[in-house]
């Protein structure tokens, strides 16, 4: 295990959301719906590392982006970046640390501005942050265009002359020009074909390693990060409930939400058994289950379950920190998948 | 599961004699809807441009003294020489109407746009910043919104006196607030779009974001209402002006006119009525273009469909 | 009972759709966003539609029921039901088979419920309005498709509002309106794509066991492989609205014959982590349909193209078990 210092450490993040009180409501005495995104999540992420964060809708995992760039304010815990507590960062070295940390968005269609050309957005953030002169601002942005497979002749066309796919790398290299440490990737290919997607990945990948960025990859399915990410985070209902190197996590996954959705996984060779990973539906996020929050659709689930909520318990794992939260399955001695997990390609 | 398609067909790809009538009648009909867009467009732009022209070229185009008197010539009919006829003091009618022209048309540009620019600013603001910016701005607007406009007006104008400064004043105190809600809609939608969270991320200042990103793409229902507003507001200083409390006399002015006409109107007709068609032209010339840009923003940047 | 609910011998051909060619005003053009497309579904089938955005699948499955999106038209073609033609049946020949015989489920169905009725009103609508029952009957009935649905209390469900749902209960409450009246064909148009996998995974569990107790066929339009891969019996893969492949789900999926198919499966992401092979990205943009090139629209972005693809006649020259390519020059060796 690597001594160094984590680059970036979250602690205790909590994010509630509160619902507007009408005054109807306050008439029936009844208090105002509170959303709970996060409770509590804690992780580090060392240098040169990709953490793919999992998890579906509820989950908490876009809150969890952005509280970490402050686009969101936490109502608890704690984000250090570099030593630097973000959360108490305000004016100059607040603008100083965005530089550190970008975000790719999800919806290519409205994470760039309609009505400016590509080559004027890419290259804004870099005039703002003062890493380039004025008349530098062509070069700059065809150079990083042309670093994401945007032809450089495009510099001066507008978002809507582009696809889908066009448009994320556009995204990419906007996010590239202040020269970030960090990047998040929030759902960053969930919204593009498959074909497409796979094009993304490699991208990434490469930019990843020719620049030796840290990258957080969120997504819905485990599948998407598989390859990516170094470890991973499975969330839900806004906590994280196991989290470890990928390999050992999708080898040997000891939370049952991970396995339902290794499992509830659509596979082309139909080698699936077909039974219901989990049960019904996920709670309400504006009221979350007392105990485990898993544990109204575990099919594990005990009595402790419903009553205490599980500790991170550590697993036996090859390459260490694989942590989970439940009380069973981490006992359980070495459980197999019951459908095997190495099948062929896709 | 068949796996024969029919036979192929020519060249150009179409399947069938029939299916070649049909893909021909689709083009022609998706084109005949083209032109009649850019036909309302750029009608509404020949017809304001044509009368903007010849209000202010009017001297240029052999237009003068739209207060020359000539008694002897009172009341004619239109004429050749008169295209409008004349007025009960013998004035060209048509010589008041073009000059009549410059006093309306400024009167709405200037009060279409300032309260535009004013109200599109803080309306915008307020929509950005939400919490207490917001709810100040809100009901400072749905106060003025509700309003009465009208007795408004009449109390400046009671102060200050027959004249355009009352309706000036007027207009601007109570026109920007419906820019203001129009912005204020908008930006509450496009403040979560995912380009303005990035200008966040990167650090951008606030001014940068609303002003350089947010603004341009929060002025589409702004700008087809503004077209409306024109119209509105050349009715408003007509009506004003007919009342007795716009311009006074002999300043030709649109509603003025109509007013001036109305003694005589069953038996001159063309006194009240020719210059209420100027009023009612320049008006459909307006709302064409307003239909014209609504059509084409409804057009421009539209997301690819699926499947 | 009506027609609807009996159940059709086995290998009766219930729909059949032949040469289907649709085209959109484009510029100066025209479009197909379907081009002489062919399949047929027999009773209690599951037949797959897949590809990816823009490659003319939904507006295919629209148009089976004429509501193919303004200013589309369909150009050609056949579509027959049950023998019937109908491209030239009346709006409200049409508007009799929708919701009876021939059902629909959508992507979205906040877009399909109606937001100021309960859910109980529109299940009962469509209960006393194509199947008749009256007042009481139909509220029955309607608790019963909710149990069988899968929504916990069934009963109190009937009086929420759309919007107190979550998206898998919607969806599921449009699933219940559209068996309702146990149709013998179910077109359903991207089901699962909004939802969570778990709850993937439970609705399409459901609708395969409607398919079996009922008999029911289903066209169902994804552009998840790994959806089509475990519910279909045949599949067609469509690309720029063009049929590229179509056969038995194990063929295709199995041994895939077209570029195209073959590089879906490759680029799919795995939940594999060692070494097998990395997806393979298809390189590329995704096609202008008013653009195609002459011959196969596949070929800018193939890794087999040579030139004699822009003369290629797009018709699938099937092998002896009905597996069909529109490739001739690839994986000819199945």
């Amino acid at each position: 295990m690597s001594a160094a210092e984590p680059l970036l450490d979250v602690s205790g993040l909590t994010k509630r959301f509160t619902d507007r009180h009408s005054v109807l409501d306050k008439l029936r005495r009844r208090p105002p719906a509170v959303l709970t995104a996060l409770d509590g999540v804690d992780f580090q992420l060392r240098p040169g590392e990709t953490l793919g964060v999992v998890g579906e809708s509820g989950s908490g995992k876009s809150t969890l982006a952005r509280c970490i760039v402050r686009l969101h304010e936490p109502d608890a815990g704690s984000v250090t970046f570099e030593g630097k507590d973000m959360l108490a960062a305000a004016g100059a070295d607040l603008r100083a640390l965005r530089r550190s940390i970008q975000m790719v968005f999800q919806d290519p269609y409205t994470s760039l501005n309609p009505r400016m050309r590509i080559g004027a957005a890419v290259a804004e953030p870099a005039r703002v942050h003062g890493l380039i002169e004025r008349g530098e601002e062509h070069d700059y942005a065809t150079q990083l265009l042309e670093r994401v497979g945007i032809r450089p002749e495009t510099v001066r066309r507008y978002p809507h002359e582009f696809s889908g796919g066009q448009r994320q790398r556009i995204a990419i290299a906007r996010s590239l020009a202040v020269k970030p440490r960090l990047l998040i990737a929030d759902e960053a290919v969930s919204a593009l074909d498959v074909s497409i997607q796979a094009q993304l990945l490699s991208l990434l990948e490469e930019i990843r390693r020719d620049l030796g960025l840290t990258m957080i990859f969120i997504a819905h399915q485990l599948a998407v990060i598989s390859r990516l990410a170094d470890r991973v985070a499975i969330m839900y209902l806004g906590r994280i409930v196991e989290t470890g190197s990928t390999a050992d996590v999708f080898a040997n996954p000891r939370h049952p939400y991970t396995r339902a959705l290794l499992e509830a996984h659509p596979r082309i060779d139909g080698t699936r058994v077909r039974k219901p990973a989990a049960r019904a539906e996920t709670p309400s996020p504006y009221s979350i289950p007392g105990g485990c929050r898993f544990h109204t659709r575990c099919p594990l689930a005990e009595d402790v379950c419903s009553r205490v909520d599980p500790p991170e318990v550590e697993v036996p794992s090859l390459r260490g920190g694989h942590l989970s939260a439940c009380h069973v399955l981490p006992r359980m001695a070495q459980a197999p998948m019951p459908a095997s997990v190495g099948d062929a390609g896709g | 599961m068949s796996a024969q398609a029919p036979a192929d067909p020519v060249a150009a790809g179409l399947p069938g004699p029939l299916g070649n009538l049909a893909a021909a009648r689709l083009r022609r009909r998706a084109a005949t809807e083209r032109r009649w867009a850019k036909v309302t467009l750029w009608l509404g732009l020949a017809i304001v441009g044509a009368i903007v022209f010849i209000s202010f070229a009017a001297p240029l185009l052999g237009f003068v003294g739209p207060d020359q008197q000539n008694l002897a010539q009172a009341l004619q009919a239109p004429s050749l020489h008169h295209p409008f006829g004349t007025d009960t003091l013998g004035r060209d009618i048509l010589t008041r109407a073009i000059y009549g022209g410059r006093i309306d048309l400024t009167f709405a540009f200037v009060t279409t746009i300032i309260p535009f620019v004013f109200g599109a600013l803080v309306g915008a603001l307020a929509g950005y910043r939400g919490g207490w910016i917001d709810t100040v701005v809100n009901r400072f607007v749905d106060t003025v919104v509700a309003f009465p406009f009208i007795v408004l007006i009449l109390a400046i104008v009671t102060i200050e006196g027959p004249g355009l400064t009352g309706a000036y004043v007027g207009v601007f105190a109570v026109g920007w607030a419906l820019y203001a809600r129009l912005t204020r809609g908008e930006m509450l939608v496009e403040r979560q779009r995912e380009y303005i969270l990035a200008a966040e991320t990167l650090g951008y200042s606030t001014p940068r974001i609303v002003l350089r990103h947010a603004l341009p793409n929060v002025l589409r229902a702004s700008i087809v209402f503004s077209m409306a507003d024109i119209v509105l507001n050349i009715l408003l200083l007509s009506a004003l002006s007919y009342l007795g409390l716009g311009v006074s006399p002999p300043t030709p002015e649109w509603g003025a006119l109509v007013a001036e006409g109305q003694n005589v109107l069953l038996t001159s007709w063309w006194v009240a009525t020719l210059p209420g068609l100027v009023i009612v032209l320049t008006g459909v010339g307006f709302s064409l273009i307003g239909d014209g840009i609504a059509d084409r923003f409804g057009r421009d940047f539209t997301l690819t469909g699926s499947g | 009972m009506s027609a609807a609910g009996r159940k059709m011998p086995a290998h009766a051909e219930l729909l059949d759709v032949r040469g289907l060619t649709i085209g959109f005003p484009a510029g100066e053009g025209l479009l197909l966003a379907a081009d002489r497309i062919d399949f047929q579904v027999m009773a209690g089938q599951t037949v797959g539609l897949v590809g990816e955005s823009g490659c003319g699948k939904s507006v295919t499955l629209r148009s089976l029921l004429g509501l193919v999106p303004y200013p589309g038209e369909v150009l050609s073609g056949e579509i027959r039901w049950l023998g019937e033609d109908l491209r030239s049946a009346s709006k409200q020949r049409l508007a009799a088979l929708r919701g009876r015989e021939i059902s629909m489920i959508f992507q979205d169905p906040t877009a399909c419920l109606n937001p100021v009725f309960t859910v109980g009103d529109q299940i009962t609508e469509t209960l006393r309005k194509r199947a008749g029952l009256g007042r009481d009957d139909a509220r029955r009935r309607a608790v019963e498709l909710l149990d069988r649905v899968g929504v916990p209390s069934p009963e109190r469900r009937l009086e929420a509002y759309p919007h107190q749902l979550s998206g898998g209960m919607r969806q599921r409450v449009m699933i219940a309106i559209a068996i309702s009246t146990r149709p013998k064909l179910l077109l359903a148009d991207e089901p699962t794509t909004a939802l969570d996998v778990t709850i993937q995974e439970q609705i399409l569990s459901l609708l395969m066991e409607f398919q079996q107790e009922n008999g029911m066929a289903i066209v169902l339009v994804s552009h998840d492989l790994g959806v089509i891969s475990e519910t279909c019996d045949e599949v067609v893969v469509m690309y720029a609205g063009r049929r590229l492949e179509a056969g038995v789900r194990e063929a295709v999926m199995g041994s895939p014959r077209h570029p195209y198919t073959r590089g879906l499966i490759q680029a799919m992401p795995s939940l594999e982590v060692s070494d097998e092979p990395p997806p393979v990205p298809i390189p590329g943009q995704p096609p202008n349909l008013a653009d195609l090139p002459p011959g196969c629209p596949f070929a800018p972005r193939c890794e087999f193209t040579r030139p004699e693809c822009r003369s290629v006649p797009m018709t699938l020259d099937a092998d002896l078990a009905g597996h069909g390519s529109a490739c001739p020059f690839v994986g000819v060796a199945a």
